[in-house]
């Protein structure tokens, strides 16, 4: 009887479900989604579902060091891939260490993206002086390649996880400002913005209620994209030392420990933190690959 | 003009920079040393002076080319800097010609035959190029070609012969072979960025009138290729190639790191490491002003490359 008086469900074309739709027309983005929300579950229950706490001192045996992978160690479970120097296994090592990486690369390309968009949009309301002058300081930043910029700050600031992620916003505000900038400045002219004018909306309304919205499909698109480069670049830097302190290592510092014992053939300290570093930005830019696709209307057919 | 401000700005930035880590007397002087002792060594260093001269006198001597003393070494920061300089440029031009070496044909034949599996799987793979972290990718290199292969070295410059006064790895066999794995790692990046705009450029001129008009009059494809459209998608080639130059330099600091290369970026680690402030300024100043210089000559060299340019700023 009930099934009578449910109402036929009509599919309304919302421009979000029509997003949707076209987003997952892609097999290979929606695998990679797939992948990446995975790996963001294993990240978030990291203290849950791994079998050590690899910074809990107390658990590691200095015996169970450098174990080939599947073999069973002193704490009577399986190191499916085996065991760094210190007896740490490696899949729970891979598992909080992907949580820094997830952390400190979509931590700092949101913080990023806040100022970045914040400069853009000013940039492209006021016009004039503000925006050479704001935009100078962007073009200079893109000359400069980012792990030099990088090196530089945290030269100068010191190591730790607070420090990488200052460093890697100041070196990616700027394409989020040319970004914004370069919709706001077409979305200015819109109707719905003279309309905020002759309301005399203040300006803080107008910029972040009217503007914002209307220049959110590129910014999402380049977001996408910096999260992977920003994982990439602190892995970098903490493969260099520079990065996140050794007591609570990230993919990178991890392959930097291995990397003096694959000389020796003991491949698996460097090999399997790497694939999971791999697989982690190779899915997030395939996602960030198809959003432009799906969310630039030039591209459409 | 601009290349001045940008010059003065980031002097300015380094400066302040390095001077707000900390107090240098901490480290130069032993913590035993009484008051009056300090107090000789601050004026000796030029400290107690306020900070805009401190800075007058640091620009002072950067034009004279002293970059003050290296606390490690001993040595003038500069001249550190400069015996290393040779090996990253031997390995930022390797992986250059690395990168055309490889890159040119594949997005050549991407550019050509679009539709194939062979070019699908190279578009696919410059994906990877980009995406893949250097450092990773040298790490996996060493494990196979130099741990179970054994057929490349993995780390250092290996033997070096000597051409105007400098030491150069690429001129003997056994430098060679070490120079080969640190090169292509540093190419990754590159090689997708060629093979992408050759193919995009590819793809762009077969459809010119000029290349349908060499087709009509009936010239063989290999030379309508070689000719008509190679030469014309080498432009935008070569002055991305050049621009990037500077990104190479600046990244080979992770690949220098990986191999153990003896080179500038190896140096600027080790320095930062060990707190050896004055490298660390000088490194990041060399950098600046090499920027500023390849972006002025990629500018000559494009003018002189594409004559519309010229006409364009003679025209306005």
């Amino acid at each position: 009887m009930s099934t009578t008086t449910k109402t036929p469900v009509v599919a309304v074309e919302t421009p979000f479900r029509r997003f949707v739709s076209e987003f997952a027309a892609s097999k290979i983005a929606m695998v990679a989604l797939a992948v990446f929300v995975f790996i963001a579950l294993i990240a978030i229950f990291a203290p849950w579902i791994a079998p050590q706490n690899p910074y809990d001192l107390a658990v590691l045996d200095i015996m169970d060091g450098r174990l080939e992978p599947g073999a069973i160690g002193g704490g009577g479970y399986v190191h499916w891939l085996g065991t760094d120097d210190q007896g740490r296994d490696m899949l729970s090592g891979i598992m909080y260490g992907l949580r820094i990486s997830l952390l400190v690369g979509c931590g700092s390309a949101l913080l990023a993206c806040l100022f970045g968009a914040t400069m853009g949009m000013i940039a492209a309301y006021a016009g004039g002086k503000t925006d050479s002058s704001i935009m100078r300081v962007v073009d200079l930043q893109l000359s400069f390649p980012a792990i030099l910029a990088a090196l530089m700050i945290l030269a100068f600031l010191g190591k730790g996880i607070m420090n990488v992620v200052i460093a890697i916003i100041i070196v990616e505000w700027a394409y989020y400002a040319r970004t914004v900038r370069g919709s706001a400045l077409v979305e200015r002219n819109r109707e719905y913005m003279e309309a905020a004018r002759c309301l005399a909306l203040p300006p803080r309304i107008a910029l972040f209620n009217h503007l914002l919205p209307n220049c959110l499909p590129p910014l999402i698109v380049v977001g996408t994209m910096q999260i992977a480069r920003a994982i990439a670049l602190e892995a970098t830097l903490s493969f260099l030392g520079l990065g996140v302190p050794i007591t609570e290592p990230s993919l990178g510092l991890l392959i930097a420990n291995g990397f003096e014992y694959m000389l020796s053939g003991k491949y698996w300290i460097s090999f399997y933190p790497g694939i999971a570093l791999l697989v982690t930005i190779v899915s997030i830019n395939l996602v960030g690959d198809h959003l432009r696709d799906v969310l630039n209307p030039r591209l459409k057919k | 003009m601009q290349s001045g401000f940008v010059l003065v700005a980031m002097s300015l930035l380094v400066f302040l920079g390095v001077y707000a880590v900390g107090d240098p007397i901490e480290i130069l002087i032993s913590p035993d040393a009484d008051q009056e002792e300090k107090e000789r060594a601050i004026r000796a260093l030029g400290l107690d002076l306020p900070l805009w001269q401190q800075y007058l006198v640091f620009v002072s001597r950067a034009l004279q080319g002293d970059l003050g003393r290296s606390f490690v070494f001993n040595e003038p920061a500069i001249q550190l800097i400069l015996q290393r300089m040779p090996a990253t440029l031997e390995l930022a031009f390797g992986s250059m010609i690395i990168a055309i070496i490889i890159g040119l044909p594949l997005g050549l034949y991407a550019g050509l035959k679009p539709d194939t599996v062979a070019s699908k799987t190279i578009m696919a793979s410059s994906i990877l190029g980009f995406s893949l972290p250097t450092f990773w990718v040298g790490l996996m290199l060493i494990m196979v070609f130099a741990v179970q292969l054994g057929w490349l070295p993995s780390t250092g410059r290996g033997d070096t012969a000597v051409l105007f006064g400098i030491p150069w790895s690429f001129l003997t066999p056994d430098g060679l072979s070490h120079i080969l794995m640190p090169a292509f790692n540093l190419a990754l990046f590159k090689i997708s960025l060629v093979i992408r705009l050759t193919r995009a450029g590819v793809r762009e001129t077969m459809l010119m009138d000029y290349v349908k008009f060499a087709r009509a009059k009936g010239l063989s494809p290999t030379r309508v290729t070689f000719v008509h459209v190679f030469k014309n998608i080498l432009i935008p080639v070569v002055t991305v190639l050049g621009l990037e130059l500077g990104g190479t330099i600046a990244f080979s600091v992770v690949t220098e790191t990986v191999f153990a290369w003896p080179g500038m970026g190896k140096l600027i680690i080790d320095s930062i490491n060990v707190l050896d402030r004055p490298v660390i300024v000088a490194y990041l100043l060399m950098i600046v002003v090499m920027f500023i210089v390849i972006n002025l000559i990629v500018d000559i060299v494009y003018t002189l490359l594409d004559p519309r340019v010229r006409l364009e700023t003679k025209g306005t």
